[in-house]
């Protein structure tokens, strides 16, 4: 099947999902806490316009309802969540230090490449449209663990962390058209049960040790000295 | 029309339209900050009077310092040349080769760059290490942006992505959508605009380009600043019509010439306006952010040549 | 059918009950009371599932048959006998003031929610829910491993909230391939996420794709499992919660994590012509093993001591589904049971002994024996227990494991034995000075019910002497289910 025989939508979904992708990449690399949650939100609403578009031009329409749940959690009420925090923990105005971002972004490349090639085997086997679109959801699930690696301040890991689930959540609509809805609905009460526990735990690491740089919370080790 | 002919008409067309492009954003950039700015045609008067100017050469001044601006002015003329503006498909269209272009480029920037260090003071030696670190960054940004649309078109002559971009009905492809953002980001690093470079500095250290040409008079002066204006014309002609080929002209017919003409100007229109609102909403970063910002553009070419890979080959 | 109902709206009812009146001074009486009743019906569903063979519900939501209906009958059995040494141990907690109300609330309502994720992990049928129970499983403890709120309890915390949620959603992503295969061979939609469906059609998946998904579910729940390498927030996580939590943590949450895995491989491993998920199983039971027994000798703190011993347990068991056959299949099912119990048994201990010498620390705590006699023997006897003695049960599973061993790939009894002689040289080394030898001065006796102890000690005891007719055939009908060919 050639590109070009695709259809409008198919190619606006493709194009999406490559947007989707992007703003992992812009992940990556902010180093500000407020645009962290806001390149967040925009990804929840790329994956929400594809996800839409997917239901149209597949026929199955209870992907609308995935795709709501989706813009009311990823859109709405996790980065209302996460702002309101960052509000009340008073750290706007803190920017973090991401060590080496020319490495990470090669990094990221190199994690593109290799979701690719692992992908490649289902690529093979799909008939859908989108097939072509699992190789860049495993990148975002894989982009999403970078950067829980490369961060050091919680709330960095906690976007990553739901930019994560949005790669999984983005993997089960283009390689199966969505899981069955009571999947769905128990994946989505476990993320926004995770969001709110989050939100707690932010500021029992504040009280804790008194800021939330993750580096300090070291006083465990493997082998006890 | 013969199509030599019609190929000398464009370049001079070319030659003579990039003050007016320049003037155009700088008359833009005016209003948007409520000044009352020179007119458009401002870079004429100012050509003119500097080529009625006299030169004044420095004592330790080498003879390269003397021919640089000539072969600057020539290669950028040349690269001009080859750049469909009015239409595919004519005899020059034959060097038009995208690695040729970005060749020339960098045949006037090394000159530039020597011309720079020549006199042998500070400012001219930091402008030219400064440019010489901006082009090794921007380059391979540049050619993968490149070399992604060459995938999809299987060539890399201008003169037939053009064409093969023509025959086709609208595609949307992800991988043009990231081309063109690393493009855009890499010819204004390449131009010296906001944020890399600012064109209306009076602050030697903030310079990149100017500090180059700090040392040049008269006419020399002149045709260093027409070969720069050439170079944002060749850049906005060279995205307006790769990636918005609509309008240009396939034959040697008048009234298509005649669309062609009149669809290209309007594109590089909207492209100064473009370039001038963005220069006055963006700040210019300091120089040792300048790798992180050809890095982004770096990341979006190799995203697009990713997304070609993973997306559209089957 | 109403049993298992029963069973799972018990807790289910008891979580927002104690979410308003956790606090109360008998919520812990009535916290017994209930893990009591959940275990009366729990039996009930054994005792159904007995006599009736395998089950699914209508609506084919839930499906028991042996390999889950034991599991189910030991996770209530545990949450029991933890919720009778929960009661004063909480109430002591309560009185020294490391937590207040509002955490008793919430400590209660979670150890039922808990026992709840658990009981939905081990009875669906869909494998979707599966993931949502052991996802939500994690998030209910969550708040209790930092319940103390130090710092490291909250840094435990974290790093469980993380590790775990990361490697959750690797094992999300496999159920998403998992279905990705199922949808290929049966295109309606209710079908394919239930275990009984596609364990009838489980020869007709691909097999590319379910290697794969097989290689994500493993590292996901491998996770969970306390798999070296993903086994960083074991330790901490089972340390430094309240010890009621390191007892369920330790003696139910792994054995979940196990049960997932082995299911998977039921489904997948008739699909592949290779050997590959067995191997993979294998190498990483073999290694947490190894890295674990070594390790223990370099602990300082007494739970941590005994998590690694927890993720050397469940390294052995995972070795044993791996090495597949009857007889290891059999010793494993019979070690899920077995460890439970006894870790559970242990942790328990342990709590009294912390309480005893006020401290966690393993160069603290001196003289147990001396002290409190009754505290200091089950210590050692349950330490006994665990480190493989006959004639207790976990000796039983570990010699038909060597024995499996032996008869299929004989050079692995080496490593196997050497790891064995080094977990216990490290436990011995460490819970001897802490049994014997003279106490400091002033340290009392405290106020302990050794009645469940003595019970899961007892239990151990019987099945490592003589397995009982009903458990035995219960545990062959499992072993059929997960291998083809029974043991007896």
């Amino acid at each position: 099947m050639n590109y070009a025989q695709l259809s409008l939508i198919e190619q606006l979904i493709l194009t999406l999902s490559a947007m989707v992708l992007l703003t992992s990449f812009l992940l990556l690399a902010q180093t500000r806490i407020v645009s962290l949650i806001n390149t967040f939100a925009v990804q929840g609403f790329l994956l929400f316009l594809g996800t839409c578009l997917i239901a149209q031009s597949s026929g199955r329409y209870h992907l609308y309802i995935s795709a709501g749940i989706t813009l009311a959690l990823k859109v709405f009420f996790i980065p209302w969540l996460l702002r309101r925090l960052v509000k009340r923990l008073d750290i706007r105005r803190d920017v973090e230090n991401v060590g080496g971002p020319s490495m990470i972004m090669i990094a990221g490349g190199a994690l593109v490449l290799f979701s690719y090639y692992v992908a490649l085997p289902i690529r093979e086997l799909s008939t859908l449209a989108t097939r072509n679109t699992i190789a860049i959801s495993l990148a975002i699930i894989l982009l999403g663990m970078l950067m829980m690696i490369t961060r050091r301040k919680a709330v960095s890991q906690v976007v990553g962390f739901m930019s994560m689930e949005n790669g999984l959540f983005f993997a089960a609509v283009v390689s199966t058209y969505g899981m069955p809805m009571v999947v769905e609905l128990g994946v989505a009460f476990d993320v926004l049960v995770a969001a709110i526990l989050f939100g707690i735990f932010f500021y029992q690491i504040r009280a804790g040790i008194g800021s939330l740089d993750v580096d300090h919370l070291n006083r465990l080790h493997e082998v006890d000295r | 029309m013969n199509g030599w002919i019609l190929a000398l008409a464009q370049t001079i067309l070319l030659l003579f339209c990039a003050p007016l492009l320049t003037g155009w954003v700088k008359w833009v950039k005016c209003k948007l900050q409520s000044r009352r700015g020179a007119p458009p045609w401002q870079p004429y008067r100012d050509l003119l009077r500097l080529f009625r100017k006299e030169v004044v050469l420095s004592e330790s001044a080498s003879p390269i310092f003397r021919v640089a601006p000539y072969i600057v002015f020539s290669v950028t003329a040349l690269a001009g040349s080859v750049v469909p503006m009015l239409a595919t498909g004519l005899p020059s269209a034959a060097i038009a080769d995208v690695i040729v272009l970005v060749g020339f480029f960098a045949l006037g920037r090394f000159f530039l760059a020597l011309a720079g260090m020549d006199i042998g003071t500070a400012f001219g030696g930091m402008g030219s290490s400064r440019e010489m670190t901006i082009s090794s960054l921007a380059e391979p940004a540049m050619l993968m942006g490149i070399f992604t649309i060459a995938m999809t078109v299987h060539s890399t002559n201008l003169a037939s992505m053009i064409r093969y971009l023509l025959e086709q009905p609208i595609q949307l492809y992800p991988s043009f959508v990231f081309a063109a953002m690393g493009m855009l980001l890499v010819a204004v690093a390449e131009t010296g605009r906001i944020p890399i470079d600012n064109p209306a500095t009076h602050l030697e250290l903030t310079m990149v380009h100017e500090a180059m040409i700090l040392e040049y008079t008269g006419r020399h002066l002149a045709l260093m600043e027409w070969g720069a204006m050439l170079k944002l014309m060749i850049y906005s002609v060279l995205l307006a019509n790769l990636f918005l080929p609509w309008g240009i002209a396939d034959t040697f017919t008048p009234l298509p010439l005649f669309i062609g003409f009149a669809s290209i100007m309007i594109k590089l229109f909207l492209l100064g306006t473009a370039l001038a609102v963005m220069e006055t909403g963006i700040a210019k970063m300091r120089f040792f952010r300048a790798p992180q910002y050809l890095g982004l553009a770096f990341i979006l070419s190799l995203l697009g040549m990713l997304s070609h890979v993973i997306l559209e080959i089957n | 059918m109403t049993a298992l109902y029963a069973t799972l709206l018990i807790p289910l009812v008891a979580m927002f009950i104690f979410g308003v009146i956790g606090h109360w001074k008998y919520a812990g009486t009535l916290n017994i009371m209930v893990c009591a009743v959940t275990f009366a019906t729990s039996l009930q569903l054994a005792v159904d599932i007995f006599t009736n063979g395998a089950m699914i519900t209508p609506g084919k939501m839930f499906y028991i048959d042996p390999f889950n209906v034991y599991l189910i009958l030991v996770n209530a059995l545990v949450g029991l006998t933890t919720s009778i040494f929960s009661r004063p141990y909480m109430a002591h907690e309560l009185k020294i003031r490391r937590v207040d109300a509002g955490r008793m609330r919430l400590y209660h309502a979670m150890f039922q929610g808990f026992l709840l994720t658990m009981l939905i992990a081990l009875s669906t049928n869909n494998l979707g829910i599966l993931w949502v129970a052991v996802e939500g499983a994690t998030l209910a403890t969550v708040l209790l491993v930092s319940l103390y709120r130090t710092p490291e309890a909250i840094e435990a915390g974290w790093k469980y909230f993380i590790l775990c949620g990361v490697g959750i959603a690797q094992a999300l992503f496999g159920t998403v391939l998992i279905y990705f295969a199922a949808e290929k061979v049966l295109p309606g939609k209710e079908g394919s996420l239930l275990w009984s469906v596609l364990q009838e059609h489980s020869d007709q998946l691909e097999p590319t794709v379910l290697l794969l998904a097989f290689v994500f579910l493993l590292v996901g729940y491998g996770t969970k499992i306390g798999l070296v390498p993903l086994h960083n927030w074991l330790p901490d996580a089972h340390s430094e919660g309240p010890t009621p939590m390191s007892a369920i943590l330790s003696g139910l949450l792994l054995n979940i994590a196990l049960y997932a895995v082995v299911r998977y491989k039921m489904l997948i491993e008739p699909a592949l012509n290779n050997h590959l998920p067995s191997y993979i199983m294998m190498g990483f039971g073999m290694l947490s093993f190894s890295v674990a027994g070594i390790l223990l000798h370099r602990q300082r703190d007494i739970k941590r001591m005994f998590s690694y011993s927890s993720i050397e347990h469940m390294g052995l068991m995972t070795f044993a589904f791996g090495l597949g056959g009857p007889l290891a299949t059999f010793g494993a099912l019979l070690h899920m049971i077995v460890h439970s119990l006894t870790k559970s048994a242990i942790f328990i201990t342990v709590g009294h002994a912390a309480h005893i010498a006020g401290t966690q620390k393993i160069s603290e705590i001196r003289g147990l024996i001396k002290t409190q006699p009754a505290v200091g023997w089950t210590f050692l006897l349950g330490t006994v227990a665990i480190a493989g003695f006959p004639p207790f049960g976990v000796f039983t599973s570990e010699f038909l494991l060597f024995t499996a061993t032996i008869k299929s790939m004989p050079w692995l009894v080496m490593p196997l034995l050497i790891g064995l002689a080094v977990a216990f040289a490290g436990l011995f080394r460490h819970v001897q000075p802490m049994v014997f030898g003279e106490p400091p001065e002033g340290q009392l006796p405290v106020k302990a019910n050794m009645v469940p102890i003595i019970f899961h000690l007892f239990l151990v005891l019987w099945l490592g002497i003589s397995i009982p007719d009903i458990l035995a055939n219960w545990l062959d009908q499992a072993t059929i289910m997960v291998v083809g060919k029974g043991l007896l």
